[in-house]
């Protein structure tokens, strides 16, 4: 089937590619595309239709119509007539029953009936509505594109860079080219961005050029997404070529669609671009110069071309395709048939302005030539070539008068409409082309109006006796190429941030789960409650790296922060810890930490594991609108973090610092925050209580983290992960933000009333705290202890006379209290200590005691210790 | 939303690098005010389809807040400043 050597051909026929097709071997040259290998080799039938199921073979061969569509390696839908081979390939039809020759839901084409018209599913499947889910599951096997495989991963990677350009050219025809060469005279910065493989591996001077590549539209700011083929380059130009020129329209007749139907720049590609004669007997219906020589083409090619027709000068009163099994095998010219396998059949030339639409340029009919062309261009844009009409022109559409008894005329070939079912769209009063669209389909399929916008435009126009111009354009949206899901979605990489300590916690066999952003140990072993126990009765140790950690200095330091917090801190002395919450004006709790006063103008904040970086940028926005004489440094990552805690915890630090007087009971009390060199490593030392025992929070340079780990862990300390500790501060009643707390949650109702300074003139929170002081309490959050040994869920459901009163937010069996224990909301009138309410667990209630204070070492003497 | 915002340091950048903290509101000044006054300002907001006065960060790139003026229906930005601090109280 290949022709001799032709001059511009792309194919290098040295080198044989081999691939599977449909379970065969399958070949073709170097340059070929997968489409055009198959051609080649005899192969008509590209893909099955929408929802006829009607046979469909090469039509535009530029990557434009649906009808080549197949599964190419696992990712569906790939238009094979522009996908370059490639060796081992493995190329699959879709949507088909059988095979692409005999596909057993062609039934749908012949039995038609009442389940073909336009929008049948929407009137003859709404009742019964319990069978919604069996009509989408047939309706989704019957029709259709490719499927997704589930288990397949597509290309390793997409990547997204965000790039600059001077000049952006779209489209790389002569007037595309022209421009970026003329625009690479005056300086740097041009990119040429082209869809055809023609200048693949181009070089022209000064310019970048990106080919095969497609812009996939113009979004809103001049923003072009440029799929390069495994990457996305996001481009902003100062000036946006567009020279995308025009697209081929088909010429809408009974069989139009018919194996063998073929727009005339196809055919020439198949000739030029890989020397491959198309048919033996072809008729040219021709509307412009272009497809004129496409005869000449063919002749050359060894084509016998028995009738040309050029329907600007002899235009015909009826045209109709004949065919066998799908494929073409005569065309009816006035009723006069002349035998052929192959019909080239255009209207003409519209330009392709869809991108300058998305631009936000005016789209205006033009009678005397039949297209719609750009007007009005917005500022950075400029259009060349042909997609401002140059050389462009349609002839007026024909339509069969005796469609009736003759075959299918198809207006849009992705999603079957015919000319029948816009018809029928006017005639049940769809009277706005936006709204015949939706019901119609028509222009929503893969090729998003390319080769059917114009037609169905025209078509309304006629049936309703309107003009082109009245009818108007729908509105062009992006994207304009078809993409890859993948490509838009980015790089498939979920961040997740590790302690500088991470490795020794994986080497010990910790589980490892996500707490925010960050991975963290969530116990060491099977038995949480052994790490427990290990703090309660000697040294525990847990890396607390990822707590929020930030300086804030400057002679208003103070200032700032009495202004943040509803605590004070003027009245701190330098080496003083302070626990603080942070709340919004609207007096949610947003986060806790503490606080220490490092020096008179340097505080250090800790914050939780996953606030950080939203703290970070409260305490920025604040201070933007206050202009305090202070900097907010967020030194999260620079430093790690250990909570050395248990009786034994002064002891073990005691043989780790130079002198030991320094952690002596006195010298280093409750609450002291203190530089010490621990195993040599220079520390902030903080000393608080989190989990209830004698404990130090060590925060160090990040590098020194496996050092000091493990020395504490030579000392004895048992490394603890996030569920003891959990554990550990609920028999404390220490709350979680975010937990034990929501957004309707405040300091009073949270049961810190203690904290707020309303004495203050200022703080963010204080006016709603007034006002919720002054209200009527709503409920409270209160600890519990269970009657039974039962857990109840985090969520679980308060029961007060078998009513819902209130919900539980926290709850642990806890070995040192001998008892369930938990956090809950109750109503205020049921908060008294003991007051007994219940929980449902399952499906019974379980009951329940209030309890006030720690659960565990209410004094707080072992934590002070 | 795919527009540039200029920042005041970095010049224009893509709109994805920026926090968006929503119109810039007044904080009731003085004594307790009503519930009402309250309210309005922790949770009401103009919403206007045309210039609104915004709170922007750079947040991936150098960090700094400052205010925009935007055109809420075409993402025109029409100037950007540096906050003026109000006196500290």
């Amino acid at each position: 089937m290949r022709l001799g050597p032709q001059p511009r051909e792309l194919i290098d026929r040295s080198q044989r590619v081999l691939f599977t097709f449909d379970g065969r071997a399958a070949g073709g040259y170097t340059g070929d595309t997968i489409g055009s290998a198959l051609y080649a080799s005899g192969q008509r039938v590209f893909s099955r239709s929408f929802k006829y199921h009607r046979p469909r073979g090469l039509l535009c061969c530029s990557g434009h119509c649906p009808n080549c569509l197949m599964t190419v390696d696992s990712v569906p839908n790939v238009r094979v007539c522009v996908e370059p081979i490639r060796a081992g390939a493995v190329v699959e039809p879709q949507n088909v029953w059988g095979s692409l020759d005999r596909d057993a839901l062609a039934v749908t084409d012949k039995i038609g009936g009442p389940f073909t018209p336009v929008g049948f599913y929407y009137r003859t499947m709404i009742r019964p509505r319990f069978m919604w889910p069996l009509y989408e599951k047939v309706l989704r096997n019957l029709a259709g594109l490719g499927k997704v495989d589930e288990r397949h991963h597509g290309h390793s990677r997409y990547d997204v860079e965000h790039r600059r350009a001077r000049v952006l050219v779209v489209g790389g025809g002569q007037s595309g080219r022209a421009a970026a060469l003329a625009a690479a005279t005056r300086g740097p910065g041009v990119v040429l961005v082209d869809e055809g493989m023609r200048l693949r591996g181009a070089e022209l001077e000064g310019v970048e050029v990106l080919a095969p590549a497609r812009a996939l539209g113009i979004w809103e700011g001049g923003l072009v997404p440029v799929d390069a083929g495994g990457v996305l380059y996001r481009f902003r130009a100062e000036r946006i070529v567009v020279a995308t020129g025009a697209l081929e329209q088909p010429l809408v007749f009974p069989g139009n669609d018919l194996v063998g139907v073929m727009l005339p720049d196809g055919v020439r590609r198949l000739i030029r671009d890989f020397a491959i004669r198309p048919a033996s007997r072809a008729v040219v219906l021709a509307s412009d110069d272009d497809a004129l020589e496409v005869a000449d083409e063919l002749r050359e090619a060894g084509v016998a071309v028995p009738r040309v027709v050029d329907l600007r000068t002899a235009p015909l009163g009826r045209i109709e395709a004949k065919g066998r099994r799908g494929r073409v095998s005569a065309a009816v010219l006035d009723g006069r048939a002349v035998e052929c396998d192959l019909v080239v059949a255009s209207a003409g030339r519209q330009p392709s302005y869809s991108l300058l639409a998305q631009a936000g340029a005016r789209v205006e009919y033009e009678p005397s030539r039949g297209i719609f062309v750009p007007a009005e261009l917005p500022a950075g844009f400029e259009a060349l070539g042909a997609v401002t009409g140059e050389g462009c022109a349609t002839v007026h559409p024909l339509r069969s008068s005796g469609a009736r008894n003759g075959d299918k005329s198809f207006v849009c070939v992705c999603e079957d409409v015919t000319t029948k079912d816009v018809d029928r769209a006017i005639a049940e009063g769809f009277d706005s082309i936006e709204l015949s669209k939706r019901y119609t389909t028509v222009t929503m399929g893969p090729c998003q109006g390319k080769l059917c916008q114009l037609a169905s435009i025209r078509l309304y126009a006629r049936t309703t006796g309107v003009s082109e111009a009245t009818v108007g354009t729908t509105t062009a949206r992006p994207p304009w190429a078809p993409v890859e899901l993948g490509l838009l979605a980015g790089p498939h990489h979920e961040p997740a941030r590790r302690s500088s300590i991470h490795f020794r916690h994986e080497e010990a066999g910790a589980t490892i789960q996500w707490a925010g952003p960050w991975k963290r140990p969530y116990a060491y072993g099977e038995h949480p409650e052994d790490e427990v126990r290990a703090v309660h009765e000697s040294l525990g140790v847990i890396d607390v790296s990822t707590l929020g950690k930030i300086l804030v200095e400057g002679p208003q330091a103070v200032e700032l922060l009495e202004r943040l917090y509803p605590n004070r801190f003027g009245d701190m002395k330098p080496g003083r810890i302070r626990y603080g919450v942070i709340t919004s004006d609207g007096g949610r709790i947003m986060d806790d930490g503490t606080i220490a006063r490092l020096a008179d103008d340097l505080f250090y904040v800790t914050t939780t594991s996953t606030g950080a970086d939203a703290v970070t940028a409260w305490f920025e926005w604040w201070n933007a609108v206050w202009g305090y004489d202070a900097e907010i440094v967020n030194v999260t990552g620079a430093l790690a973090a250990v909570n050395l805690a248990g009786p034994r915890a002064r002891e073990a630090l005691s043989r780790l610092v130079d002198d030991p007087d320094d952690v002596a009971g006195d010298a280093f009390r409750y609450l002291d925050a203190k530089e010490l060199d621990v195993a040599g490593v220079p520390c902030l030392a903080l000393r608080i209580g989190f989990v209830g025992e004698l404990g130090y929070e060590l925060h160090f340079a990040s590098p020194a983290g496996e050092h000091l780990w493990d020395r504490l862990v030579a000392e004895g300390a048992w490394p603890f992960g996030l569920e003891p500790q959990r554990v550990l501060r609920l028999e404390k009643a220490h709350i979680i933000v975010g937990q034990d707390t929501d957004s309707e949650s405040n300091l009073l109702s949270a049961g810190m009333s203690w904290l707020p300074k309303l004495e203050k003139d200022d703080f963010v929170g204080k006016l709603a705290v007034e006002h919720v002081a002054r209200r009527e309490e709503v409920e409270r959050l209160v600890g519990f202890t269970m009657e039974e040994d039962v857990v109840p869920a985090e969520g679980a459901q308060v029961v007060i006379e078998g009513r819902p009163g209130g919900r539980v937010t926290s709850a642990r069996r806890s070995e040192a209290v001998g008892a369930v224990i938990g956090l809950a909301w109750l109503p205020p009138e049921r908060c008294e200590d003991g007051t007994r309410f219940e929980i449902r667990v399952d499906r019974r209630t379980v009951g329940a005691r209030v309890r006030h204070g720690a659960f565990y070492d209410a004094s707080g003497a072992r934590m002070r210790a | 939303m795919s527009f540039l915002l200029p920042c005041p340091h970095c010049g224009p950048r893509p709109v994805d690098e920026y926090a968006c903290f929503g119109e810039v509101t007044t904080r009731p000044a003085g004594e307790s005010p009503s519930l009402r006054d309250l309210t309005e300002y922790v949770y009401f907001r103009d919403n206007v389809a045309g210039v609104q006065r915004e709170w922007w960060q750079h947040r991936d790139g150098c960090g700094e807040w400052f205010l925009a003026e935007r055109d809420t229906r075409t993402n025109e930005v029409l100037s950007i400043s540096e906050p003026e601090p109000a006196p500290p109280v």
